[in-house]
């Protein structure tokens, strides 16, 4: 019976042939490229070995490139999680008006040009920005602080980019959470910050991880921010790769670099989806 | 005791609130930034602006670069979309009802682009072309892009399959319709408004691409994200302002539509 209505209604696997050989050719073979040019010694590609591994791997610039960049992006994750959790908080607690409001306010920045976004935080943390203005005004400061191309400045811009990645998933954890599980705490005594943080926040752990995948990813991978806000002494991993083909043309040790970013890039993911599980885990048993 | 209760949740309700208020200027306060700054009618960045004019948005009349640029961007954007959309559909439709390891496979496969760099992927893309001898033109950067524009078209369309009542196909089925007009009297039409949602996330996508870009464009093909990249990257130029506000309103105006025809916010979550 079943195999009758496959047959009748279902498609077959065969469709996605065309976007498979698309990606084979176009997405796989560019990537094994990739990881074979980082194999050879000389920009000139004549000798093979590890040595562009060897080079970074022992450099403690590099080495600090990359420690930064996944700092950077923890903190990011860290700031969108905790001003994050309370808006999506809010936005399932709000009536249906409220609500077409907020989605507004939350995916006008997904959807509007990453440069554009970016471009509004030099204007606030410019010499002449919101900020310094706002500051002087009040006779806290003298002179203009130096905010653009700040680690703090930086994370907070990454945060706005990426806050939308956070706050959809959390969203959609909260609003399935099962309101009477949070009245039952209640009733048995359970003050309301308890509540909150031993039934709301565990229940709401996948949502809460996957918008961290989300947030963490894209904030290592945010070339246009990190260039732009976090400018040259802020050097993280894609202004480097970029830096080394734009300036010193070392091809090899530029797909190096790319490689080791792109395995570090797949363990945070595979780290965060073990976590998910667990966390499924705990949502269950 | 009740007392005590009641604080705690004043406090925490209180916490949260200052939190999610804090949230949201920091969601919006970017955008009317960048609306009040593209008015000025200085020459610098400041804000406040020390008056308004339209100067700036006037100025955009003769920028032929960004007017170039930009019919690059949408012209990329119009062609990675129209292939995003026949490759990632044929693709959700193979992938979404089997449960076949190879599907699974696939469909990680499928949705990789949106987590890995995207510069490194556009690194081995040029390497890629040059390697095969392909010299970097609108092509290439259509290609690029789908590569990473076609997610968006295959997550939405699946996601739209699976609210799909299989009952309804079967009927068809049943009735004697053939498996081509069953698709596209009854599946298509009720697939239809996610597979619009994919194919506008995927247009604005490919149209703010810059990781991709900036390895596979050449001077003849500049693309808009990128000339607004180098232009502040050197020089603050308020005009920069002026197309940052149209693009806000285009991108407003867009998302309101698709929010009414196909409901676009119940398909990001």
């Amino acid at each position: 019976m079943s195999a009758r209505v496959v047959h009748n209604v279902g498609y077959d696997l065969k469709l996605a042939l065309p976007l498979a050989g698309f990606f084979l050719i176009f997405f796989i073979t560019p990537l094994i490229l990739l990881i074979f040019i980082s194999l050879h010694a000389d920009p000139e590609l004549k000798r093979f070995g590890f040595d562009q591994f060897r080079k970074f791997l022992i450099d403690p610039y590099s080495l600090k490139v990359l420690g930064q960049t996944l700092v950077i992006g923890a903190e990011t994750t860290v700031l969108c999680l905790l001003l994050g959790y309370p808006l999506a908080w809010l936005f399932v607690r709000s009536p249906g008006w409220l609500r077409s409001v907020l989605i507004l306010v939350i995916l006008l920045p997904l959807l509007t040009s990453v440069v554009v976004r970016t471009f509004a935080w030099i204007v606030i943390l410019g010499r002449l920005g919101i900020v310094n203005s706002a500051l002087m005004t009040l006779g806290v400061i003298n002179t203009p602080l130096r905010l653009l191309y700040s680690e703090g400045g930086l994370v907070f811009a990454l945060a706005q980019v990426h806050m939308p990645l956070m706050v959809l998933p959390l969203i959609t954890a909260l609003s399935r959470l099962d309101p009477n599980l949070a009245d039952a705490s209640a009733a048995l005594g359970a003050g309301a910050w308890r509540t909150f943080l031993r039934i709301t926040m565990p229940l709401t752990l996948a949502g809460i991880i996957a918008g961290c995948l989300l947030t963490y990813c894209m904030s290592l991978t945010a070339f246009i921010t990190q260039t732009l806000v976090g400018g040259g002494q802020m050097l993280l991993m894609p202004g480097y790769i970029y830096q080394q083909v734009a300036a010193t043309q070392d091809w090899p040790f530029a797909a190096a670099i790319s490689v080791i970013f792109l395995v570090a890039v797949l363990a945070a993911v595979t780290v965060f989806n073990l976590l998910g599980r667990l966390a499924q885990g705990v949502e269950h048993g | 005791m009740r007392r005590r209760a009641d604080f705690g949740a004043v406090s925490l309700h209180l916490t949260l609130g200052v939190l999610a208020a804090a949230c949201l200027v920091l969601l919006i306060l970017p955008t009317v930034v960048v609306i009040m700054v593209s008015f000025t009618s200085g020459f610098s960045l400041r804000f406040p602006p020390p008056g308004y004019s339209l100067r700036w948005y006037v100025g955009l009349v003769d920028a032929w670069q960004l007017q170039f640029a930009a019919l690059n961007s949408l012209k990329v954007a119009a062609w990675t979309t129209f292939l995003s959309v026949v490759l990632g559909v044929a693709a959700a439709l193979g992938i979404a009802r089997s449960r076949q390891l190879s599907a699974n496979v696939l469909d990680s496969l499928f949705m990789s682009p949106l987590i890995l760099p995207g510069l490194a992927f556009g690194l081995a893309a040029l390497i890629f072309f040059s390697v095969i001898g392909w010299p970097v033109s609108l092509l290439t950067l259509v290609i690029g892009h789908t590569i990473v524009c076609v997610p968006f078209v295959v997550r939405t369309t699946i996601a739209a399959l699976a609210q799909l009542d299989p009952a309804l196909a079967e009927s068809s089925a049943s009735l004697g319709a053939s498996r081509w007009y069953t698709f596209r009297r009854v599946t298509l039409p009720l697939i239809g408004s996610g597979i619009l949602a994919g194919a506008f996330l995927a247009f604005m996508s490919s149209f703010d691409n810059i990781p991709v870009s900036l390895f596979l464009r050449s001077a003849g093909t500049d693309m808009l994200p990128i000339r607004m990249w180098q232009d502040l990257e050197s020089l603050l130029d308020v005009r920069i302002a002026a197309v940052s506000g149209v693009m806000i309103v285009a991108t407003l105006g867009l998302m309101i539509i698709m929010e009414r025809i196909a409901g676009l916010s119940r398909r990001l979550r």
